[in-house]
């Protein structure tokens, strides 16, 4: 008792010890004293634990000379007197203030046992069953397309029986912050893209003596591919984020449940003009993207190569056709599409939490990107095969 | 009223506040003693939840002063200004849970940034005070989308009583729980004002609290505090707003439920 007492004691390092042991009549006691409260609280549990790890007991805490009691200090005092019942008779509580009664008797009553200890598992069982996961979360993905896709189609079949049931004002609102205001910075990326895609051509060609065909290159590669991937990506980024977000929180604040709940269909409200908005609003963009890409091409030719804007677009009317034009148009609007279908079903995907909001906004703009390229290779082997 | 400025908890001195050219609270003045529950009232859009937000520093006055346990909130630095805040708890009327944790993790939250304490014991106090406010550790483990609007009040009030403040500011605590959740609730604030030694500055539409916990009424209207003080003298008001407030039905029902107690 002797050897715990001196332990106890060398941890106080405050000048009023919150612990101290007093040894009286063959009986140890303890002296509790002093603010036992919150800004305390790690104090005190090195004081306890010293305590009890020292394997000591005793008989009683006088707990008279407490100044101030919050719930760290009762819930302290509780485990001190809790755990020197293992060995034996319970640590009796002495002179503790009455008003400090009632908040440890609070602190009895609650049940903080600790939970059972979660099972642990084989590892490669979890690999295993990791990978399960996400071949089943692939397959509920694209059940979730098709199943927005249909969605979507109903909605259309719907307002084109009943024309004015369709949304105007709603489908000019998204149309004018889908495709107007990203006008300028589409042109800007598209024209810097433009112009660097034609210096790297002249820079290589060159050296072959085939600076003409960087005018075919530039052409061709922006009107078919460029123009058209750059946009949608960008747009993917720029606007599928923002209706995933939107349409994330409305489902988040039960806006959604609310609309459905008054009877309307929120895929016919909600989603169907953002959608036609930006099947509208993409072509449109791809278009005004695909002439500034070229203008950047051609001020890089006249101003880098030397070549006068007159041979350029001479050049240029050799090189490419309505076809190519076609064939970059034609690649917007299913774009679109994808990139709209996959920001609405990420969009209702949202639950409760501010961190799902922001991971299915994430995977809405990851999904559309892979979306775009994959469809990209698709219609390239298509055009192919009908040879456009 | 010559009392010494220290048993003040909260002094609000000629506070002016609006948003562009809408004044919602008008040379504003209140005092809070330390130790009492003080209920405002007031209609909807009277400027209860603006005064208080006034007064934690999430809304800029115009004019006037707030001092907090004795601190001036305007001109004190900002360390003293966060050890202040450790010394307050605010329960939003909406909980404000950090969704993204659990409501233990909620409790925990607070504790685990300022104090330093072992896991156990952060575990062992978060638990406790989910069970003073009635809740059990399976309810800890859930994310705030899945508690219901009880329950999320619930565990708000914990994570505002986390770190045992002295101070704790509650916005409408009892609107959207039913009466015996209510009265549990009110009876909680009691209890742990009596044994926290708390101060409460709760802004309330329920009678019901009025009656049982409020030491003192402080009644908003035409954007100033228009009376103060214990409940009959609510009632002696000449003042519309308060006549209609608490000698209308519902304040009526009330008026008889206190005389039968007082028989």
């Amino acid at each position: 008792m002797r050897t715990s007492k001196t332990a106890v004691m060398e941890d106080v390092v405050v000048a009023t010890p919150l612990l101290r042991a007093h040894s009286a009549e063959g009986e140890v006691r303890l002296v509790a004293a002093g603010a036992w409260t919150a800004p305390n609280a790690a104090e005190l549990e090195r004081l306890v634990a010293g305590f009890t790890s020292a394997g000591a007991h005793a008989a009683s805490i006088d707990a008279a000379a407490i100044e101030q009691l919050d719930t760290y200090g009762a819930l302290l005092l509780n485990r001190l007197s809790r755990l020197s019942q293992a060995y034996g008779q319970p640590m009796r509580l002495l002179a503790l203030a009455r008003k400090y009664q009632g908040l440890l008797g609070g602190v009895q009553k609650a049940d903080i046992a600790d939970p059972a200890v979660a099972r642990r598992q084989n590892s490669l069982v979890g690999v295993v069953e990791s990978l399960g996961r996400s071949v089943s979360t692939i397959a509920e993905d694209l059940v979730a397309l098709v199943n927005m896709v249909g969605a979507l189609g109903s909605a259309l079949l719907i307002v084109l029986r009943h024309p004015l049931r369709f949304r105007l004002t709603s489908t000019t609102h998204h149309l004018e912050r889908v495709g107007w205001q990203a006008v300028p910075i589409i042109l800007l990326i598209t024209f810097l893209i433009g112009g660097i895609i034609a210096q790297q051509g002249f820079f290589h060609f060159r050296k072959f003596g085939a600076d003409e065909y960087v005018v075919d290159m530039v052409g061709i590669l922006v009107l078919r591919e460029i123009g058209v991937l750059l946009v949608a990506i960008m747009v993917a980024g720029r606007s599928g984020s923002s209706y995933t977000a939107e349409l994330g929180s409305m489902k988040m604040r039960e806006e959604i449940d609310a609309l459905r709940t008054m009877g309307f269909d929120p895929v016919e409200i909600l989603l169907l003009p953002r959608v036609i908005a930006l099947v509208l609003g993409l072509p449109l963009l791809t278009l005004l993207g695909s002439m500034a890409a070229l203008y950047g091409g051609g001020l890089v030719a006249w101003l880098y190569a030397g070549m006068s804007p007159d041979i350029f677009m001479q050049r240029l009317r050799e090189a490419i056709s309505l076809t190519h034009f076609k064939v970059g148009m034609i690649k917007a609007p299913f774009m679109a599409l994808a990139i709209a279908v996959v920001a609405c079903t990420e969009g209702l995907k949202v639950r409760g939490s501010a961190e799902s909001l922001g991971r299915q906004t994430t995977a809405s703009v990851v999904k559309a990107i892979f979306l775009v390229i994959v469809l990209d290779g698709l219609f390239a082997s298509f055009f192919a095969s009908v040879g456009m | 009223m010559n009392a010494l400025p220290d048993t003040f908890a909260i002094r609000v001195r000629d506070v002016v506040v609006g948003f562009a050219d809408h004044i919602v609270l008008d040379h504003l003045s209140l005092d809070v003693r330390k130790g009492e529950i003080l209920g405002i009232v007031g209609g909807s859009g009277s400027g209860k939840s603006v005064l208080l937000r006034s007064i934690i520093g999430l809304l800029p006055k115009r004019q006037g002063a707030v001092e907090v346990l004795g601190v001036d909130v305007d001109t004190t630095d900002v360390g003293a200004l966060r050890a202040l805040e450790r010394q307050w708890g605010v329960l939003f009327q909406q909980g404000a849970l950090f969704s993204s944790l659990t409501a233990l993790q909620n409790v925990q939250f607070p504790m685990r940034e300022n104090l330093g304490l072992s896991q156990r014991l952060l575990r062992e106090v978060a638990l406790t005070k989910l069970a003073m406010v009635g809740l059990d550790a399976r309810d800890g483990d859930k994310f705030p989308s899945e508690l219901s609007g009880g329950m999320t009040k619930r565990v708000a009030l914990a994570r505002a009583l986390a770190l045992d403040p002295g101070l704790v500011f509650l916005d409408e605590p009892t609107s959207g729980l039913d009466p015996i959740a209510a009265g549990d609730f009110d009876e909680l604030i009691r209890t742990l004002q009596q044994t926290l030694g708390l101060t409460v500055f709760m802004v309330t539409h329920d009678l019901e609290s009025l009656r049982t916990v409020c030491d003192r009424i402080a009644a908003l209207a035409d954007r100033k505090v228009i009376a103060i003080g214990g409940i009959s003298d609510m009632r002696r008001s000449s003042h519309p707003w308060l006549q209609a407030y608490f000698q209308g039905k519902r304040g009526r029902g009330l008026a008889g439920a206190s005389t039968m107690m007082g028989a």
